[in-house]
């Protein structure tokens, strides 16, 4: 279990020491997903009234929009001088390769909705966060991270790779996206609704399961080279 | 071969447009603009038969590695991608004057969406792919993960579909009540799409085919 287990944090900890000393990924993922909300409120014109309502489509696209751009950067750091081979011919399985990228893309996103949060409070005076919001926003990063690691590594090898990424994100995380939306909204406005949190949050965890089968399995058809 | 099939094709498309538009009775409530009900629902039904051609295609060709199921796999997406295109443009011209609007989030619908833009994103990363190789590995995870995702888009859909209290439209209900004669022609037109569909594949995996045997001809020559 160990060898298993070891792997996958010496990869995710050199990302996270990479970002650190570099800080490539969270200060333009942070921006943008700042400017997405300022650029909301011009668009929708947000009123104290309508910002709970309002506020988990906005936070959702936020982090969506942010952590896509993160994951596009996922894989930038191992395209410099064939260190991706170099990662590659390590005597670790691909799945320790996945998991540790995952990890990584995972702790980021986690970062990105903890820093939007606090200032999407800010500035709307939004003040319904509750400890089972934040645990739709644990399981939604976990899928954006999931999926999102695996096209980062298909997409990094396409040309025009700054497109494809979103192109293939997107439609696949519809499901997620929809749940952890109508999920947060019922935890935010605690409304009785006729599908109920409960079975929403139930669907982000199926989602979070298959892919958490599925993506390493794809990740190491993908990468033979 | 392939023309006697073609032959066969021609025909039976030309029977289909003459029993769509002549043969088969006017919808009493919503007039001649049900016909398009003909064209609409065997693309649908072809295109959902394409994607599970890529499916299967797409493992085939991870278990075996073998060209010829990553030919028919990419053909069957191209073919899928054209008959949702023609479900997505024939619904809205149905729909408006029937139920006064062009779309609607239904779950159908919008799964069928969901569905192009997944399999349009399929055909963008092959023509993005910088070989043949990396261009099958990729789109066969995709067509794989595709198909695997499609429940959880149903599931979603419908359900946000439910939450919001959209219109829910039953077009399957209505089928019960078709005259004999509308059965006869929608199933005729299944059967005409249905051997279109297969001369085009068909002639598409043999392109595929000369495709390679170029490819490997033009290595042979760059290796001497």
């Amino acid at each position: 279990m160990r060898e298993l287990i070891r792997p996958v944090f010496v990869i995710a900890w050199k990302d996270i020491m990479l970002e650190l000393r570099t800080k490539d990924i969270m200060v333009s993922a942070l921006i943008f997903a700042l400017m997405v909300i300022v650029i909301f409120n011009f668009a929708l014109n947000i009123t104290p009234t309508m910002v709970d309502s309002l506020a988990p489509g906005i936070l959702w696209l936020a982090f969506a929009f942010a952590g896509v751009l993160a994951m596009g950067r996922a894989f930038i750091a191992e395209g410099d001088k064939g260190s991706l081979d170099g990662l590659l011919l390590c005597p670790v399985s691909r799945d320790a390769i996945f998991f540790g990228k995952m990890t990584s893309m995972f702790v980021f996103m986690v970062v990105i909705e903890s820093l939007v949060l606090p200032i999407f409070v800010v500035l709307f005076n939004f003040d319904s966060i509750s400890f089972n919001l934040i645990a739709i926003m644990l399981l939604g990063a976990l899928g954006f991270a999931t999926v999102g690691t695996l096209f980062s590594s298909i997409a990094f090898n396409l040309r025009s790779r700054e497109i494809m990424l979103p192109l293939l994100f997107f439609p696949m995380i519809t499901p997620i996206l929809i749940g952890v939306v109508e999920a947060s909204s019922g935890v935010i406005t605690d409304t009785v609704n006729v599908i109920g949190t409960g079975r929403w949050i139930g669907l982000i965890v199926v989602f979070d399961a298959i892919f958490l089968v599925v993506c390493p399995w794809a990740f190491g058809v993908a990468m033979e080279e | 071969m392939r023309f006697l099939l073609l032959l066969v094709v021609s025909i039976l498309l030309a029977i289909n447009i003459f029993l769509i538009f002549m043969w088969a009775p006017t919808e009493v409530h919503m007039g001649h603009v049900q016909r398009i009900f003909y064209i609409h629902v065997p693309s649908a039904w072809i295109a959902f038969l394409a994607f599970g051609i890529v499916f299967f295609g797409s493992i085939q060709y991870l278990r075996t590695r073998e060209q010829k199921w990553d030919n028919l796999a990419s053909a069957s997406a191209e073919l899928g991608v054209v008959f949702t295109t023609l479900v997505l443009v024939t619904g809205p011209i149905w729909a408006k004057p029937v139920w006064g609007i062009w779309w609607t989030w239904d779950v159908r619908l919008t799964t069928t969406l969901v569905l192009w833009l997944i399999y349009v994103s399929y055909l963008m990363v092959r023509s993005y792919s910088s070989n043949h190789y990396q261009a099958s590995r990729y789109s066969s995870i995709l067509g794989i993960i595709g198909v695997i995702n499609l429940p959880l888009i149903y599931f979603a859909v419908n359900w946000w579909n439910t939450q919001h209290q959209r219109l829910v439209l039953g077009v399957g209900s209505t089928e019960s009540g078709l005259h004999p004669d509308m059965k006869t022609t929608l199933y005729f037109s299944l059967l005409a799409f249905s051997s279109l569909f297969v001369y085009l594949l068909w002639f598409r995996v043999s392109l595929k085919e000369t495709e390679d045997m170029v490819r490997k001809n033009v290595h042979l020559d760059m290796d001497h």
